[in-house]
């Protein structure tokens, strides 16, 4: 599902320019980072339960296709059907065919990353089925036609001022008000109309497990819950990543999610769904589909290093940490995952030829890998990914897309210099003398002095200072 | 379909065989070491959970029914969905007295009574399996006796707990009771009533679920 290449500098430089913007994160981060460091107080604790989620995740990826067989035989075996997709057109065409099957005309929707991958919604709208986020913060986005902007909150790149107006101009029965609890209840009186008349819900995934064939979802709402219990049939979709072995696998990463995410020490609902509705049970779908997606993962998956990304648990902590998202948000990202993961994980997903300028979004501090409760090496991806945009031929699709003619010879010129002494020599030598004059508006200097002093060089290179000292050259 | 399961699962494979991964052995040490006395557990329970607005009804094994008949009749609140079919279903019915709020049994396919349910309805009670120091929950495992929604569509939801049902960890309570061997339709953790922060980090309860979360503490 290519979209065009996008252009995170000029979005950003826009991001930046938005006062109101940049207030929305800086207080909704400052805050989170804050409660989250109350979460993990205690460093041993912390260690060991990260450690312990790592483990988890690692053994989940050693044994990834024996898992996702197993999973598959214990979701047959409990009654839910499981499908699988190599691509994002093939999971929206089985959620189609299961939805024309039953006629379907009204689904709502829990919130999923992979739904948003699948560019969902506007899918089935084409096709003449209202598809109704039913999140609060999805809600919100969707009404604003716009994209989410962070992964656990959607919204958070509006203001309650900025919500009440969208209410009152989108809402037939809304009245003005910037009460939060008056705004949340307007939304709870128009979603439970929809809960009680979708012929169909739609999830994502949290984590499946493979031992006994359960889909587990954490929410605040429970609109995840209404989702999957309400409607006749329910569908959900994963990334084929998603898998943990065992039961006991659950605990210690649902503990890192939410203390991770919002610094919750859990949420509201942890929900486990591992079968439709029995005879003899009152409520409950009939009909359970699993989707699991592919969309380039076993791709990321043959590769050693890349892998890593395939941890991920979706916490969105390196997005609340990340000296850059926080700055520009969500949005200049142009992608359904921003921030550090989004950064590595689109280029993967999508290519380099769309997303490679996505890498380039980070100032490699290392935030990110500190608070990553999984332990994934993103700056390292990340700087392997700048390589590959450059590097034609090599892991990722779209490797070497980026390559350009003018950097290739630059890079080249400077391995020659300082390869050869005579050369370094020389070119020092003349920076020395002409360097001063080469105007900041030079094509690759204009870039560093849009916004830093151009750098000025001495008049006499460091070697022949040492020279005069009596240090002779090696 | 199958030929993309099996294009994916042979892609996969040559992967992970061509670059085999050895994960670390899982320690499982922090969650088996995280414990709290007796007495203890509870009141962790009350404060975790009275911090997101959760509420505590105390009672005893011979008073609740007329307890919770008390406060819901104090709280104004018209009606109740029960379990009609359970122990404690049976309770309810037989020491429900008259002038309290009507008693609503949830005997049927929801399809025949889902408009009712959803717009009618002003509390539902279930019971609990337990409840989990660690993180303030309480384990609830819908049967057909007691379905799924009866947790989640009522304004307020009552939750039965028995004060000696008390877990340290989510881990310990599913590796103790062994929920591996055989998982239900839909097991759940209840932490407190529904609640959202989607506006502007502001929090609100109520935004789809249960406005309020009412424990009733049995001993």
């Amino acid at each position: 599902m290519g979209e065009s290449s996008i252009n995170f500098a000029k979005a950003s430089s826009a991001a930046l320019q938005d006062q109101q913007l940049r207030g929305n994160f800086r207080r909704a981060m400052d805050g989170l980072m804050s409660k989250r460091a109350v979460q993990f107080a205690d460093t041993a604790e912390w260690n060991g339960v990260r450690t312990l989620g790592a483990s988890v995740r690692l053994r989940a990826l050693s044994k990834l296709p024996e898992l996702l067989e197993k999973l598959e035989a214990n979701c047959t075996k409990n009654g839910i059907q499981v499908h699988w997709a190599s691509t994002t057109d093939e999971a929206n065409a089985i959620v189609l065919s299961i939805m024309q099957r039953v006629n379907a005309k009204l689904v709502v929707k829990g919130k999923s990353m992979v739904s948003e991958e699948m560019h969902l919604n506007a899918f089935l709208e084409k096709h003449g089925i209202e598809s109704l986020e039913s999140d609060l913060g999805e809600y919100i986005v969707q009404l604003d036609e716009a994209m989410p902007s962070h992964i656990i909150m959607p919204a958070i790149h509006m203001n309650t001022k900025q919500i009440a107006h969208l209410f009152k101009q989108k809402i037939k029965e809304a009245e003005y008000t910037e009460d939060v609890a008056q705004l949340t209840d307007l939304a709870r009186r128009v979603l439970r109309k929809k809960f009680a008349t979708a012929d169909v819900g739609i999830s994502g995934v949290n984590m499946a497990v493979a031992e006994t064939g359960t889909l587990c979802l954490v929410e605040n709402e429970g609109n995840g819950r209404m989702s999957t219990t309400v409607p006749p049939v329910h569908i959900a979709v994963m990334g084929l990543e998603k898998v943990v072995e065992k039961l006991e696998d659950v605990p210690p990463v649902i503990s890192l999610l939410t203390r991770s995410a919002t610094a919750q020490p859990i949420t509201t609902y942890v929900n486990m769904i591992s079968s439709p509705r029995k005879a003899g049970e009152k409520d409950g779908p009939d009909e359970i589909h699993l989707v699991i997606l592919d969309n380039g993962r076993s791709g990321i998956y043959a590769d050693e290093e890349l892998r890593n990304t395939l941890r991920c648990i979706r916490c969105g902590a390196c997005m609340n940490h990340c000296p850059v998202y926080t700055k520009v948000g969500g949005h200049a990202y142009q992608a359904p995952y921003p921030g550090p993961i989004g950064s590595i994980l689109m280029p993967q997903v999508e290519g380099l030829e769309t997303r490679g300028e996505l890498p380039h979004a980070c100032t490699m501090c290392n935030a990110c890998v500190e608070i990553c409760p999984v332990k994934i090496p993103i700056v390292e991806i990340m700087g392997r990914l700048r390589s590959e945009a450059v590097h034609p031929g090599d892991a990722v699709k779209g490797a070497g897309s980026h390559a350009s003619k003018a950097e290739t010879m630059v890079w080249k010129g400077w391995s020659m210099t300082y390869a050869s002494p005579l050369a370094y020599q020389f070119a020092t030598a003349l920076l020395a003398k002409l360097g001063n004059a080469a105007p900041a508006s030079l094509p690759l200097l204009k870039e560093w002095t849009n916004v830093r002093s151009k750098p000025r060089f001495a008049n006499r290179t460091l070697h022949a200072l040492a020279r005069e000292k009596g240090i002779p050259d090696v | 379909m199958s030929e993309s399961r099996n294009a994916i699962l042979g892609k996969l494979r040559a992967g992970r065989d061509a670059h085999p991964l050895t994960p670390p052995e899982s320690d499982f040490a922090v969650l088996r070491n995280k414990r709290w006395e007796g007495a203890e557990r509870l009141e962790r329970i009350k404060r975790m959970m009275e911090a997101v607005h959760t509420e505590f009804l105390e009672t005893t094994e011979a008073g609740w029914p007329a307890d919770v008949q008390a406060f819901l009749k104090a709280q104004g609140t018209r009606n109740l969905l029960f379990g009609p079919a359970t122990e404690a279903g049976a309770r309810l019915s037989s020491e429900w007295t008259e002038g309290g709020p009507e008693l609503v049994p949830y005997a049927d396919r929801v399809e025949t009574f889902k408009e009712r349910l959803f717009d009618g309805i002003d509390a539902g009670i279930t019971t609990t399996l337990g409840a989990i120091a660690d993180t303030g929950s309480l384990i609830v495992w819908p049967t057909p006796e007691e379905p799924r929604l009866m947790s989640l569509v009522p304004h307020m939801h009552l939750a039965l707990l028995r004060a000696d049902a008390l877990y340290d960890t989510f881990w310990q309570a599913m590796t103790e009771n062994r929920w591996a061997d055989g998982m239900p339709t839909n097991a759940l953790l209840i932490s407190g009533p529904s609640k959202t922060a989607d506006i502007e980090q502001t929090l609100a309860y109520g935004v789809h679920g249960p406005k309020r979360l009412v424990v009733v503490i049995i001993r």
